[in-house]
């Protein structure tokens, strides 16, 4: 329950970050909240040579928005996503999903860009910038380039960083009007990982037909599942509870959940079909009634 | 493998303190073994139980889940700050011991530092506001009935005061 002996360096700008973490590579990695890194260490299931600190690196953090674009920095904190007036107005779907996330002592250290590059398929964060179509701002020493989210997460803990690259800006698109956004979960208790949550995201046509809409699962499979095609049947058709059940049956269909200790596959795909009506009743409520 | 010590400079309950420590040193066994404040307990070790939990630049966070060395330079309470002097309890402090709020005592200290931070952001909480507050801090004596009535007395009584 201790962490094995390691080289822990306090970076003091973004360029430091950056040259340490070329110098080191995959011996290496930054330390941001720690809230999911450190307990790993603690359980020795993860042993970094060398930690590099960006706590200090305050320009990583900030929230701003640019005409419809939103732009996080990755070492904001969830307690500063929690009481962001702003984002709460302009990202409903990831301010409705925050109180989920563990419990406020960790919400109060733990950051945005740690949980997305920490990639665990059952957070609730990879599934809201998957299902905002959202990308991300990779860094190295020598280059940067931006990653959409739904490329971003490759499998169970693993992103498409390089090794000598660091998340440092997660950019989402605000809703165009006539949208409603839900975020749902099941979990055994309160704070503890879901064994199925949904965000779900659609926008209304004139006439009040489905123009738009996006599903992302967590805890559903390897990844943040993007289940979007499998709801797609419902775009330019008008939302009623024969419609929602169709939709409901086919992302049940199109995803393969592993199962776990806490919830049987048969029992993650049940919770899938029941969020997704859910979620998709209240999105439709919310689009409507703004 | 690296045994390098860092230097801490921290302010704990408004003492300076100069200490080194590995890195690997996790800030919770850093302010019991190190600094000899054993007011902050330890139970899992891995961000769960909430016994370790103290204030870091003000707010609540588990103390097992950072490393002594990222306390360099910042500001901590603990649990043995919160009374304002020898013979004078913390409001909360007497409201637990006045309701029952404690059996064992283990998860008390977490649970205090938690809850005087969730009362000076909530002055007048419901009972559904202190029990989500307390999610995060397990008690396996209380079943914490008497917890919540201890903060909800707490939050009346500092009201009372201002």
């Amino acid at each position: 329950m201790k962490p094995a002996p390691l080289k822990y360096m306090a970076a003091t700008s973004l360029d430091h970050a950056l040259r340490l973490k070329a110098d080191y590579g995959g011996e290496a990695s930054f330390l941001a909240g720690g809230q999911s890194l450190i307990p790993t260490m603690n359980f020795r299931l993860a042993q970094p040579a060398v930690l590099i600190d960006i706590n200090q690196l305050s320009d990583l953090a900030g929230i701003a928005r640019d005409g419809q674009t939103i732009h996080i920095g990755a070492m904001t904190r969830y307690r500063a996503l929690e009481r962001d007036p702003l984002l709460a107005d302009a990202l409903p779907l990831m301010t409705e999903a925050l109180p989920h996330i563990a419990h406020p002592q960790i919400r109060n250290r733990g950051t945005l860009g740690g949980n997305l590059a920490h990639a665990d398929p059952a957070s609730e964060m990879p599934a809201i910038v998957v299902a905002l179509g959202g990308r991300l701002r990779a860094r190295s020493a020598a280059a940067e380039r931006w990653i959409e989210a739904r490329d971003f997460f490759v499998g169970p803990l693993t992103t498409a960083l390089h090794d000598d690259e660091m998340l440092v800006e997660i950019e989402l698109p605000a809703p165009v009007p006539r949208s409603g956004s839900c975020f749902m979960e099941v979990a055994r208790r309160r704070g503890d990982f879901a064994m199925v949550g949904i965000a779900l995201m659609l926008t209304l046509g004139k006439n009040g037909d489905c123009s738009s809409i996006r599903i992302a699962l967590c805890g559903a499979g390897e990844t943040p599942v993007d289940a979007s095609d499998a709801a797609s049947g419902l775009i330019g058709q008008p939302i009623d509870g024969e419609a929602i059940g169709d939709v409901a049956a086919s992302v049940q269909q199109s995803i393969d959940p592993p199962g776990n200790m806490q919830a049987s596959k048969e029992f993650q795909r049940h919770l899938a079909g029941v969020l997704v009506k859910r979620a998709l009743r209240a999105a439709w409520e919310r689009a409507t009634h703004g | 493998m690296d045994s390098e010590k860092h230097d801490i400079v921290v302010t704990v309950n408004g003492m300076r303190y100069l200490r080194q420590a590995e890195a690997r040193m996790l800030l919770s066994d850093f302010i019991r073994h190190e600094l000899l404040l054993a007011g902050t307990h330890v139970g899992c070790e891995h961000g769960v139980c909430g016994a370790c939990t103290i204030l870091f630049d003000g707010h609540p966070v588990r103390a097992c889940l950072m490393l002594a060395p990222q306390a360099n330079g910042h500001e901590i309470t603990t649990v043995e700050g919160l009374a304002p002097s020898p013979d004078q309890l913390h409001p909360l402090q007497q409201a637990m011991h006045d309701k029952h709020g404690l059996q064992c005592g283990y998860c008390t200290p977490g649970i205090l530092m938690t809850m005087t931070a969730f009362l000076a952001e909530h002055p007048v909480p419901d009972e559904a506001q202190v029990r989500e507050a307390l999610s995060g801090n397990l008690c396996r004596c209380t079943g914490y009935q008497h917890i919540v009535d201890a903060v909800l007395e707490a939050a009346e009584k500092m009201r009372d005061v201002k």
